[in-house]
């Protein structure tokens, strides 16, 4: 599995990507993988303040709920109201429409210690 | 820490794809290609999976019926020969020690099939009731755990019978009753070919002997993929299961808890005539009046229950009880659970709310089984 080199992935298995002055996020290809069929998602509110390294929301397969991470602090901008109605788009597309939340960044340098996309395929490769 | 143990399959699973974990201490398939795909294939379809880590325990003897009426709930003398029934088996205090199917192979022959995750227990219990019963100077019988010797596959769904039709053999499958048992050959191997299951489908468990379950297995596979058949994980055994409501050791079942409080009470006899374990202690609980239930309930609210999560009261003021299982329902497409709760308040169409990470979201106590199949057989 080759990662798409346009963003910055977390030890958790959260991909965020520039986005004008937004930051989109969500899980990886690997993350969904693992995890199978997903039935359930539960994301913060749009407005809500996040801060890096907390749960911030629930993602569940058929089997069992696993957190959401927050990659980076930040402000909740958006949320994908899509995945929510229809949690098994994470499955099919993990990195484009199977988005979670955009978020206002309040710590730019946060992104910049996130793995990139070789970092990171070398990452999931050892686990 | 024990040896993690692998079935005669292992190599098959890992062939297929199959994620294999650690279960209960054997590494199992928890999915091929994906639970509810898995899940779907046998509700509409065929499902095969491999259940190799059952136990089995082989009763043969005069006694053996006596023995077996002694150590089970149910009235044992009620089993016809090529009949299977399902029991349960409790300790002096009326608690579970296991929940399992037992087939009358022969007049004097009765094979027992327990959880994987009991197999030691349950087989001391049974040499302790052997002796406490007078041991072989009062029971002509002999006991044999065969769990070692036997394979033991689920083929599944409504397709089941015709590609069982589809292999070579001798077995009379259509006239196999739900709960019969028989043996012959299938696909060159000999076999015990049950009509029971664990999925509220029509369906077979077929006992093969170790060195030739990879034969079966993929004669089936061969002969049922074809028509829509996937082998299928743990995780789709659990999601079917729980859609019929069957009780699982471990969560539904435990020591503590009687069968007349765990939906057990119709294969339990306490009138059979026979002072079997447990047997006055149950009384004793019926006596007092059973307080608690298991209740199946389905989610209003937006949230999946899972095993351990509280359940409260309509108000949410007062906790009444647990979940014991719960997940999304593929066939519903909503998510259920069972809950062990106080019985007042929690009968079908009561609100109860189920606390899930930190808020208390409204259910509705439903009627189970959640599903229910179409067609005969």
């Amino acid at each position: 599995m080759m990662y798409p080199d346009d963003r910055k992935y977390s030890e958790e298995h959260e991909w965020a990507m520039e986005e004008g002055d937004l930051l989109v996020i969500g899980i990886t290809e690997h993350a969904q993988t693992s995890l199978g069929d997903i039935v359930f998602v539960e994301l913060p509110e749009a407005g809500s303040d996040i801060v890096s390294g907390d749960s911030i929301g629930v993602i569940e397969s058929v089997k069992a709920a696993s957190d959401f991470y927050a990659p980076i602090s930040g402000s909740v901008e958006e949320i994908n109201q899509a995945v929510v109605d229809d949690p098994a788009m994470i499955n099919r597309d993990p990195h484009a429409d199977g988005w979670l939340i955009k978020v206002k960044s309040s710590d730019p340098s946060e992104l910049e210690s996130l793995m990139d996309a070789s970092a990171y395929g070398e990452f999931v490769k050892d686990l | 820490m024990a040896e993690i143990k692998k079935t005669a399959l292992f190599d098959a699973h890992q062939k297929l794809g199959g994620r294999l974990i650690d279960f209960g201490g054997w590494m199992l398939p928890v999915q091929y290609k994906g639970v509810l795909q898995e899940h779907q294939a046998c509700r509409e379809k065929a499902g095969l999976f491999d259940v190799s880590h059952m136990g089995e325990f082989l009763l043969e003897g005069p006694d053996a019926e006596k023995f077996l009426n002694l150590i089970c709930t149910n009235d044992v003398t009620k089993a016809q020969t090529g009949k299977a029934m399902y029991t349960a088996m409790c300790n002096d205090r009326g608690g579970i020690v296991d929940d399992l199917i037992f087939y009358r192979l022969a007049p004097e022959k009765y094979l027992m099939v327990v959880n994987a995750s009991n197999i030691q227990k349950d087989w001391s219990h049974i040499q302790k009731e052997f002796e406490k019963r007078g041991g072989t100077a009062n029971l002509n019988l002999t006991l044999k755990d065969e769990s070692s010797s036997w394979g033991l596959l689920a083929l599944q769904g409504r397709l089941s019978a015709k590609i069982i039709e589809g292999l070579s053999g001798n077995l009379d499958v259509k006239s196999l009753a739900p709960f019969a048992c028989t043996s012959g050959r299938m696909a060159g191997v000999d076999v015990t070919l049950a009509r029971t299951g664990y999925t509220g489908e029509d369906g077979f468990e077929i006992f093969v002997p170790v060195s030739q379950v990879v034969s079966v297995w993929e004669a089936l596979l061969e002969a049922g993929i074809p028509q829509g058949l996937e082998p299928c994980g743990l995780g789709a055994r659990d999601t079917l299961r729980l859609e019929m409501a069957y009780a699982l050791y471990g969560h539904e079942l435990n020591e503590d808890r009687s069968p007349l409080e765990t939906g057990l009470a119709w294969v339990t006899r306490l009138e059979k005539g026979v002072d079997f374990t447990g047997r006055a202690a149950i009384e004793a609980k019926k006596s007092a009046g059973v307080t608690r239930c298991l209740a199946g309930f389905r989610m209003i609210e937006r949230g999946i229950p899972r095993e351990g999560y509280p359940v409260f009261d309509a108000e949410g003021l007062k906790q009444i009880g647990q979940v014991t299982s719960g997940s999304h329902s593929p066939t519903l497409g909503q998510a259920i659970g069972l809950a062990f709760v106080d019985k007042s308040g929690t009968e079908p169409g009561s609100e109860i709310r189920i606390g899930i990470r930190g808020k208390n979201l409204t259910a509705e106590v439903v009627k189970t089984p959640f599903y229910r199949r179409s067609y005969q057989t």
